[in-house]
Parts: structure tokens; C-alpha cells; sequence
């Protein structure tokens, strides 16, 4: 058997090719996306776990799971007095309280001293803050940090996490946000 | 002065390339005949300058030359040698100025001693070197250029990264570069011969030493790399599938596809298309692996700033080099004849099973290497590991291994199985009382390492079987070469296995004076004392540990304190028998000062690097004597040529 052989089928000779362009045509994709800084949480669409905190200022009531099930959508910011990122939003969270948004507050590991002279400095736009020294609240919610920032729907369900200070080019999204919680 | 000659040396290299390729080009066209003798000579010399540059940049890091940007950026005065040296190539351009030398200096060696190639399909092999090593010329010159000066001499280099000061780190990655890039010559072999629609046993002989030559690397530099990540991640895994692993693995798996399927064209000129691609994937793999190792793609989710220019430049490297030879594979190979018939009960045959396989596990290395990737692209992130890696890759792996049994004992062309059916019962009876053996003695053990010990049992013995019958003194050492390398992964399985199954772990918190036991070995900790090496400190344990009441031995686990760059190491200390290895980790201290302490007995895990040399050894052993072989035969026939010159000068 030599130069007579039959000749090959076509299509599995390209084949190699094929599965070259499709590993060529996926790390394409893969090189260019949009960095992805944004990790989606799994608690998004669930509801608030149930919790009951405790008033973390004198001013200011507690929060528990029940106040945040009023029918309409809110923010639930988790900040914290030795944060410097949150006094950077702060301004932020204010303009929103202007535009009618109401925000509850997770204090985190803070002390009452320290918290009152932070809400005098930079203001103070929660209606109510919760005090959550062993971080429980935020781990049950999912935050792995200081500030983020829920939007909540009016039945308790996480429906965004913004994680990281609220910029003021962020104000738009949050609010179209809390519109889309609405719906 | 030395980084400007390096430079100006390296772009000469790179103009070299240009004309070899052109040259190689036009003397392939009709009536181009004059330039077909400058090829040679051109590789050679671009093989000589690359060498010239990089042994420059070497000695910029040996004299730590702060005045050029990657000395500073790597290297650091007070390192010791040897990791001077090493820093060489433990960075991006570094490392592929290596890989343009290992590539221009395999290039240079094809032109000076291959003779037994169609002159025309040797020079399509020189311009396709060419034009592959460019690309990477570009890269260097035009992206990552490691001559680059700094504005201002910096006061002192930024040291190497503490993981990398280590020896078996300073050598392991240049290996397994030899291996990625010597591919490179059967990635233009394939293409020479596919331009002159060469494909037969000349091609495969030309093409066979340098795919074991480049096989031997490659394994020899996963084993290293392996035991580097046993002893220095300090967590007692030796193999991790993760992306950069399997960067070095699919070259070696379609490496070893090759070699095989280059022997059956060699020997019985058969499997013609079949060994061209695999020629071509080989370095195809390799360059994928730097790709996705390089680029950045695959650990993008934790790295926040991707810059993706040197992506970008591999990856269209990619497109033009792998993309054109499959390219040029698929328009050639219709017209590459199948060559000789064989029946489906022979050693061809069995061949063609395991290049099956083996290419079946590099779809699923290949597949779980990008699975996240691709999952991303639908919107989810996975993470894929060992629960796929192992028991997908055993699919393919154990049937291979029961097959490598088999196949070696067949004859070519067509056999029949009760030729043989009396010497396969021997290695198919060790598996079976392995089997029964390991079932009885352990119920609880998992099935996959039960499967692994009984078949590396199988293979450690039923590998030398093709041995009988023959004179040992006359049996060529080709054949050596396989019974070795085919017992070595036999052997490495069985180490695997018992790894997996038996090893037995002891974490404790212990105060000097203290005793524990792991296994069989009783502990005892003497000591902790502080101890300063050249560019660390360490805290050192001194612990003895005794084999089953016998004489004890003292290991000394350290963790190391790195001052240049700033960092910490976890040094372990490791004692080593036959029967397995006591493995020992020194943690931190605790609130209540006592030493957090690790301990692992891994029964027979040695075995898995001495199979893996073994493996390394016999691929050495078929290399010498294919070698042999090769100058004998080109010794005859110049005197053959030599005997007729003078008889026709005679007449």
C-alpha cells in the first residue's frame, strides 16, 4: 500500500484548526473584557437573615430584620466609625437621604463615643443604626467589609451590594437601583 | 557596554532570522537553487549570536549591574551566586531570551548536523524556525526588551522573590524551557515536511532525537518542579492541577504522543498525518502554556490590574503560528498518502490506542484548564480541581497503563493474541493479587488509589517482559530505553497511589522536649534556636525522629525570614527511607509558647520521583541509542560515497 492510499475525510483534518479557533476565539474574549472587579454575591435575591440589634447611638433606634420589610425599598449602609472610606461617602449618603432614599446603618466593632463624634463631623443620615460588634449582621448578609452598601426591597430581600465607598458617579446606579427594587 | 552589545547582538540574531527565512523561502522556489546554501550557515550564526546575548545578560546579572532596569527589578547585590545566576531567567525577559537562545541554538545544530533529510524539506525546516523564532524576536525586541538601561543607576536591586531562591527553582524552569522550546524543531520539522510533502521514515528519524531530547527535559523538569512544590509549599501536595502545572504537563503529554507515533513512522512508515499534527500540537501546546501562564487569563479574577499588551502579543503570536500550521495541516495532510496498513492486533495498533489516549488526556487537561474561563463567559465562576482533574484523567490513564502491558510484547503489522497470551497473564496476575491484596488489607480505601496501586504494580513488572526471550547483551538500547521509562511510570503510579491512600498527618502544639508520633516514627523536638543564612534568618527546630524504635535521625524544619525582597518561607525538613518520607513543618509559636508542628508520613512517596527519573533515564537511554545508531548509519554511507569517489576517480 503506498502512493494509491485513499485520501482522508476532510472534516477531521480541520478539526485541530476548529478547536483552535474556538480556544482562540474564548481567550479573546477572555483578554478584553472589561476588568471584573465586581463579585456578585450569592445573597442577592435572598432574603435578610433575622436579626435584632441593639441602638448603637442614643439618638437613633436599633434596627432588626422586621424594620426592614416596610413595603419600601431602602439602603442598608455598613459602615464604621475608624473607616476612612466611609467618611469619604458620607457626603454621598447624605445627598441620597435629600432625595427622599431612606438608610439604615450596621455599625461595625464601634464604640459610642467614637461613632457620635464621626455622625457629628460628617453627618448623620440613617434612620436607624444597629450596633453589631462581633460583625454578625455583615457576615449574614455577606459583606467583607467596611463601607458597603445593600439596596433592600420592601419585602427584606438583598437585591444589590455595593461594595466599597459610594463615589459620587455611583449616586445614579444606586438610585436606578433602588427604582429597579421598587418594580 | 555589555547590555548594548547584548542588544546590538540580538538584533543582528533577529536580521539573521529574516534573511534565513527568506532565503529558505526563495530557495524552495523554482530556479532559487543559489541561495539554498546559505541557510546553514545562516542558522548557525544566528545560533551563535543569540548564545553571545544571552550569556551577556548573564553576566550583567553576575556582576549585578544596577544600571540596567531588569537586574535591578530581580537580582540583588548580596544574593548569593547561585541565585545571581538563576535570576537570569526567573523573570518574563529574561526567560524568553532564554527561550529565543534554546531555540536559535537548536536551529543552528539542526543546520550543522542533519544529513539524512531531503535537502529541500531541511532548508522548508530552517525557514520555518525562522519565521517561528521572529515572532518571538518581536516580542523580545519590540515588548520586553531585557537590555533596557534605567535613567539613573538604582541604589539596589529589588532582590528575587523569596519562593524562588531555591535551588531546585534556580534549574527547574530552564529544563522544562529546553523541553518546551526543543519542540519547537519538531513543530518545524513537521512544517518542512508538510511544505515539500516530505512525510515519511527520514522525516521521523530527523525528527525523533529531538523530541526525546526535548521529552527527557520535559519530564525531567515536571519531576523537579513537582518535588519543588512538595518541599517548599510546606503542605506535603506534590501535584495541584493548577494552570501552570498543566501548562507543563499537556507539552509533555502531546510530546509523548509524538514520540510513539514517530517511532511507528520511523520503523513502518504508517501514521504519516498522524504524526505530522501531533508535531504540530506539541509546540502548539507549549506555546499555549506560556500563554495562558504569561498572559495573566487564567488568575485575572484576582489580579486587579491585568495589563493585557503582553497577552495580546503572545496570543497573536498564537493565531499566526498555530493557526497557519494547522492551517497548512489541513490543507496539506489530503494529499499526505496514509502509508502502510496494519491489522487491528498489533503493535501498531496498540500505538495508535495510547496516542488516543494520551491526547484524551490532554482534551481533559485542556478543558479543565479553561473550564473557568469558559464558565465565566456564560456568567459563572468555577474554580475546577482535582475532584474532575483526577478521576476524568483515570478514564483515560488506566486503560493506557493495562495497554502499555500489552503492547510492547506485540509484533508489527499483525499478530495474534495467543502468541502472547501466556507472558500478558504474568503482569495481568500481579494486578490482580495487588488488587485483592490491597482490598483485604485495606477495606476503606478509595477506589482511584486502589486502582493506581494495583495497575502501577501491574506495569513496574509487565514493562520488562518484552525483554525475555532476547539476548540481553545484543538487545538495542532503544528498547532498554522503553522497559526503563515504561517501569519508572509504573513505578511513579504505585508512589502516587500509596501517597494518596496511606499517608497519615500529625498536627501539634509542642514545647521543646516534647514527643509525638506519625506513622511509625516516633518525634521528639530538641530545640528552637535561631540560625542567620547569607540573606535570611530563620527560627530552627531541631527534631529527632525515630523509625520504629530504631537509631534516631534529626531534621531540622526552619522558617525563614528573607530580608531582600522582604518575606517568609517555610523550610521543611524531610528524612527519607525506603519504605516513605517523614515530612516535618515548623509553625508559629502560640499565645502559650509552645510550637505549632506539623508532621506527615507518606508511605513509598520517594517512589514517585524515582519513577519519574526513571522515566527520564530510559527516554536517555532510547537518545544515546538512537544517536548511536544514527552516526553509525551516516558513517557507512559516507564511506560508502568515500569508496565510490575513489573508484570512479579510478576509472
Amino acid at each position: 500500500m503506498t502512493g494509491e492510499a485513499p485520501k482522508r475525510s476532510g472534516l477531521a483534518i480541520w478539526l485541530p484548526l476548529a478547536v483552535f479557533g474556538a480556544f482562540f476565539a474564548l481567550v479573546i474574549w477572555g483578554l478584553y473584557r472589561p476588568a471584573d472587579r465586581e463579585v456578585a454575591s450569592a445573597f442577592i435575591g435572598k432574603p435578610l437573615p433575622q436579626f435584632n440589634l441593639p441602638a448603637a447611638t442614643e439618638d437613633r433606634p436599633g434596627l432588626s430584620t422586621a424594620e426592614m420589610k416596610a413595603g419600601k425599598p431602602r439602603l442598608l449602609n455598613v459602615f464604621a466609625s475608624w473607616c476612612v472610606p466611609c467618611a469619604v461617602e458620607a457626603p454621598q449618603l447624605e445627598a441620597l437621604r435629600q432625595q427622599g432614599v431612606e438608610i439604615d446603618g450596621v455599625a461595625i466593632r464601634d464604640r459610642s463615643e467614637d461613632l457620635n463624634r464621626f455622625l457629628a463631623t460628617y453627618g448623620n443620615p440613617f434612620a436607624r443604626i444597629g450596633k453589631d460588634d462581633l460583625s454578625e449582621v455583615q457576615l449574614g448578609i455577606g459583606s467583607s467589609g467596611v463601607p458597603e452598601t445593600f439596596v433592600i426591597d420592601g419585602k427584606g430581600v438583598i437585591r444589590h451590594q455595593h461594595i466599597g465607598e459610594i463615589r459620587p458617579e455611583d449616586v445614579p446606579m444606586i438610585l436606578e437601583k433602588l427604582k429597579e427594587a421598587q418594580s | 557596554m555589555i547590555a548594548e552589545i547584548g542588544l546590538a547582538v540580538l538584533w543582528m540574531a533577529a536580521a539573521l532570522a529574516v534573511l534565513q527565512l527568506f532565503a529558505g523561502f526563495s530557495a524552495l522556489r523554482p530556479g532559487g537553487k543559489a541561495l539554498a546554501g546559505v541557510v546553514r550557515p545562516l542558522a548557525v550564526m544566528q545560533g551563535v549570536l543569540v548564545a553571545i546575548s544571552f550569556l551577556a545578560l548573564i553576566d550583567l546579572f553576575l556582576e549585578t549591574d544596577l544600571s540596567v532596569k531588569l537586574v535591578a527589578a530581580n537580582s540583588h547585590s548580596m544574593k548569593p551566586f547561585i541565585f545571581k545566576l538563576a535570576g537570569t531567567w526567573g523573570n518574563h525577559e529574561g526567560s524568553m531570551l532564554l527561550w529565543i537562545t534554546i531555540m536559535a541554538v537548536s536551529g543552528g545544530v539542526v543546520a550543522l548536523v542533519e544529513k539524512r533529510l531531503r535537502e529541500d524539506t531541511l532548508i522548508a525546516t530552517l525557514a520555518g524556525q525562522a519565521f517561528v523564532s521572529l515572532g518571538f524576536y518581536a516580542f523580545l525586541l519590540l515588548s520586553s526588551n531585557p537590555f533596557e538601561r534605567l535613567p539613573e543607576p538604582a541604589p539596589e536591586g529589588q532582590g528575587l522573590n523569596p519562593l524562588l531562591q531555591d535551588i531546585g527553582l534556580a534549574f527547574h524552569p530552564p529544563t522544562l524551557y529546553v523541553g518546551y522550546v526543543g519542540l519547537s524543531v519538531a513543530f518545524s520539522f513537521a512544517i518542512g515536511a508538510l511544505i515539500t510533502r516530505d512525510v515519511g521514515p527520514a522525516f521521523a528519524r530527523a525528527m525523533r532525537p529531538w523530541v526525546l531530547g526535548a521529552w527527557i527535559f520535559l519530564t525531567v523538569g515536571i519531576t523537579a518542579g513537582s518535588y519543588w512544590a512538595y518541599y517548599t509549599l510546606g503542605w506535603g501536595g506534590w501535584w495541584f492541577w493548577d494552570p501552570v502545572e498543566n501548562a507543563s504537563l499537556m507539552p509533555w503529554l502531546a510530546a509523548t504522543a509524538l514520540l510513539h507515533s514517530c517511532s511507528v513512522l520511523a520503523s513502518r512508515n504508517a501514521l504519516r498525518a498522524w504524526t505530522v499534527m501531533l508535531g504540530v500540537i506539541a509546540f502548539s501546546m507549549s506555546m499555549v502554556g506560556t500563554f495562558l501562564v504569561r498572559s495573566g487569563i487564567l488568575t485575572s479574577v484576582h489580579a486587579f490590574a491585568v495589563d493585557p499588551e503582553r497577552g495580546s502579543f503572545i496570543l497573536a503570536l498564537l493565531a499566526i503560528y498555530i493557526g497557519g500550521a494547522l492551517a497548512l495541516f489541513g490543507i496539506r495532510a489530503s494529499t499526505v498518502t496514509e502509508g502502510e496498513r496494519f491489522s487491528l492486533f498489533s503493535r501498531e495498533a496498540s500505538l495508535v490506542f495510547n496516542n488516543v489516549m494520551l491526547c484524551g488526556i490532554l482534551g481533559i487537561v485542556l478543558l479543565g484548564t479553561l473550564y473557568p474561563l469558559m464558565t465565566e463567559a456564560f456568567g459563572a465562576k468555577v474554580s475546577v480541581g482535582p475532584p474532575y482533574f483526577n478521576p476524568v484523567s483515570a478514564i483515560f490513564a488506566i486503560p493506557m497503563m493495562l495497554m502499555m502491558g500489552v503492547g510492547p510484547l506485540l509484533r508489527w503489522r499483525k499478530d495474534k493474541p495467543s502468541r502472547i497470551t501466556a507472558t500478558v497473564a504474568i503482569p495481568a496476575l500481579v494486578v490482580a493479587l495487588v488488587l485483592l491484596a490491597v482490598v483485604l488489607m485495606f477495606p476503606s480505601i478509595r477506589i482511584l488509589p486502589m486502582l493506581g496501586i494495583a495497575v502501577g504494580a501491574g506495569l513496574a513488572v509487565g514493562s520488562w517482559l518484552p525483554l525475555r526471550g532476547r539476548n540481553l547483551r545484543r538487545t538495542p538500547f532503544a528498547v532498554w530505553g522503553m522497559v526503563v521509562a515504561h517501569c519508572g511510570l509504573g513505578v511513579a503510579l504505585l508512589g502516587a497511589a500509596s501517597e494518596s491512600a496511606f499517608s497519615t498527618e500529625r498536627l501539634a502544639a509542642m514545647n521543646v522536649g516534647d514527643t509525638q508520633s506519625v506513622g511509625p516514627i516516633a518525634l521528639k523536638l530538641e530545640k528552637i534556636e535561631p540560625v542567620a543564612g547569607p540573606n535570611w534568618t530563620a527560627i530552627e527546630a531541631t527534631v529527632t525522629a525515630s523509625y520504629k524504635g530504631g537509631t534516631p535521625v534529626t531534621l531540622h524544619p526552619q522558617a525563614r525570614t528573607f530580608t531582600s525582597p522582604p518575606g517568609e518561607r517555610t523550610e521543611s525538613a524531610l528524612h527519607t527511607r525506603w519504605t516513605g518520607q517523614l515530612y516535618a513543618v515548623l509553625g508559629n509559636e502560640g499565645d502559650d509558647g509552645r510550637w505549632q508542628m506539623r508532621f506527615w508520613w507518606k508511605p513509598f512517596v520517594p517512589l514517585l520521583w524515582l519513577g519519574g527519573l526513571l522515566v527520564a533515564f530510559g527516554g536517555l537511554l532510547a537518545l544515546i541509542g538512537r544517536v548511536a545508531q544514527d552516526v553509525k548509519r551516516v558513517r557507512v554511507n559516507d564511506k560508502i560515497a568515500f569508496r565510490k569517489t575513489q573508484q570512479d576517480m579510478l576509472k
